[in-house]
């Protein structure tokens, strides 16, 4: 599995571009590479309805992120060359944090069946009948409109109530706009 | 377990980038990040080596096929971390018409 | 929100109508082959998007858009809701999959409401993104003077 290694390693090289650079474009289209660089290891795990999402949503999320840089400032105007003692501080709690966090999650990692021999205690019974007992023949599918398709509907009102957030948030300047033009007209 | 702890690494990534950055579109971008790590540390855990996709091709053969599970919960993420991402830049763009600016050390009068 | 230059528009007229196609192709086919309502309902979505970068739009269609993407948003999400009470009508619990022995396996007739839950969140998806490009890139505040 050297090619998984290799796509990592490239992951977490673009997310570090991503996190520091001073141009927001740049940082967005780095954004994206990642999001590219987990559609592969989703098809490297052998999961194509995954890597079909992840490619579209990425798609989507460049070009939403995109429309709103560049309607506003393309500059990140707060990084700084000089590292002044205010900025260390914070980074160096964080690096204790991060250690810490990562000493626990190999520790906790442990109990976990390894990397390519998974447990398999309820797939295994979705994978024997689903085939019989929904007729369809794409068993992630199965799986979520049938066997848990309480959560399709949980997600579905998720999507509705996020629509209705962004709706909300961004039309209210439209509408004292409208009333503005209506007030001078008169 | 390397990939798993590449996923936490990545993970820790996105964290520093909510916690410690200034630009509102960069803390965005960390949680998108943080998104992304998640959804590959499921889709991880459900691998079986020398597996098949789980997509069945003909009726009654019976093959090696990698857990279905992890992925059906994973599907439903992705699309709601994009919903989610969408309402936070909304909120973004709000901020700047405000205050002409996306630096988080010079919004402080929340109400006006 | 100014259209783009009149390559763009020639290429995407030809382009988005068959983004639209392949959309409802892996929304149909969602319980064959990978992809599903998810998916398909996002591509749905890039294709009204492509459309609406390349040939701009007038802010008087722009709330005709908003309605026709609202009622497809609430037509999918009630869909799947009926949907689940079809399960409940015939006898069965909530969301069940009732006329799931219906036709032969690995047809497109086939799967019981697996397809018609597959439609309805396609269309709720599709729309809801559609929806929300709209406000973040065509909205009609000006912040760039």
């Amino acid at each position: 599995m050297v090619e998984l290694y290799v796509l990592l390693v490239a992951m977490l090289a673009a997310a570090i571009v991503a996190i520091e650079t001073k141009e927001l474009l740049a940082a967005i289209v780095a954004m994206g590479i990642v999001g590219f660089s987990v559609a592969i290891g989703f098809i490297m795990v052998q999961a194509p309805d995954l890597a079909i999402v992840q490619i579209v949503v990425e798609i989507l999320a460049v070009v939403f992120f995109a429309a709103v840089v560049l309607r506003t400032t393309s500059k990140d105007t707060t990084v700084q060359i000089r590292v002044t003692p205010v900025m260390i501080f914070p980074t160096i709690v964080y690096g204790c944090f991060a250690l810490l966090f990562a000493v626990l999650v190999v520790l906790a990692f442990r109990e976990l069946p390894s990397f390519g021999s998974p447990l398999m205690r309820v797939a295994s019974d979705y994978i024997a009948v689903g085939m019989k007992q929904t007729g369809a023949a794409n068993l992630v599918t199965s799986v979520i409109l049938d066997f848990r398709a309480y959560d399709t509907l949980g997600e579905a009102v998720v999507l509705f109530t996020a629509v209705v957030g962004v709706l909300t948030v961004v039309r209210q300047f439209g509408k004292k706009e409208q009333l503005d033009k209506a007030d001078k007209e008169q | 377990m390397v990939p798993f702890l590449a996923c936490v690494l990545l993970f820790l990534f996105g964290l520093y980038a909510v916690l410690l950055k200034r630009n509102i579109i960069k803390i965005i971008i960390g949680f998108s990040i943080m998104e992304y790590a998640v959804n590959l540390f499921f889709a991880f855990a459900g691998f079986k080596r020398g597996a098949l996709a789980p997509i069945i091709t003909e009726v009654g053969v019976v093959k090696d096929f990698v857990d279905p599970l992890p992925q059906a919960l994973v599907l439903t993420s992705i699309v709601i971390a994009l919903a989610t991402t969408a309402l936070m830049l909304a909120m973004a763009m709000r901020i700047y018409e405000k205050y002409k600016t996306f630096d988080i050390t010079e919004i402080r009068r929340l109400k006006g | 929100m100014k259209g783009m230059s009149a390559i763009v528009q020639t290429v995407s007229r030809l382009v988005a109508g068959m983004l639209f196609l392949f959309g409802c192709y892996i929304i149909l086919h969602g319980h064959l082959t990978p992809g599903g309502g998810f998916a398909g309902g996002v591509i749905v979505a890039a294709a009204f998007i492509l459309q609406s970068l390349a040939f701009g739009s007038v802010e008087a269609t722009e709330q005709h858009r908003y309605t026709f993407t609202s009622v497809f948003e609430s037509m999918g999400g009630l869909g799947f809701v009926l949907i689940g009470f079809i399960g409940y009508a015939a006898g069965h619990e909530f969301l069940r999959n009732v006329w799931a022995s219906f036709g032969e396996p690995l047809r497109l007739v086939s799967a019981g409401t697996i397809p018609l839950a597959n439609i309805a969140i396609g269309m709720k998806v599709g729309a809801g993104l559609f929806a929300i490009f709209l406000a973040l890139g065509a909205s009609r505040f000006k912040m760039k003077d």
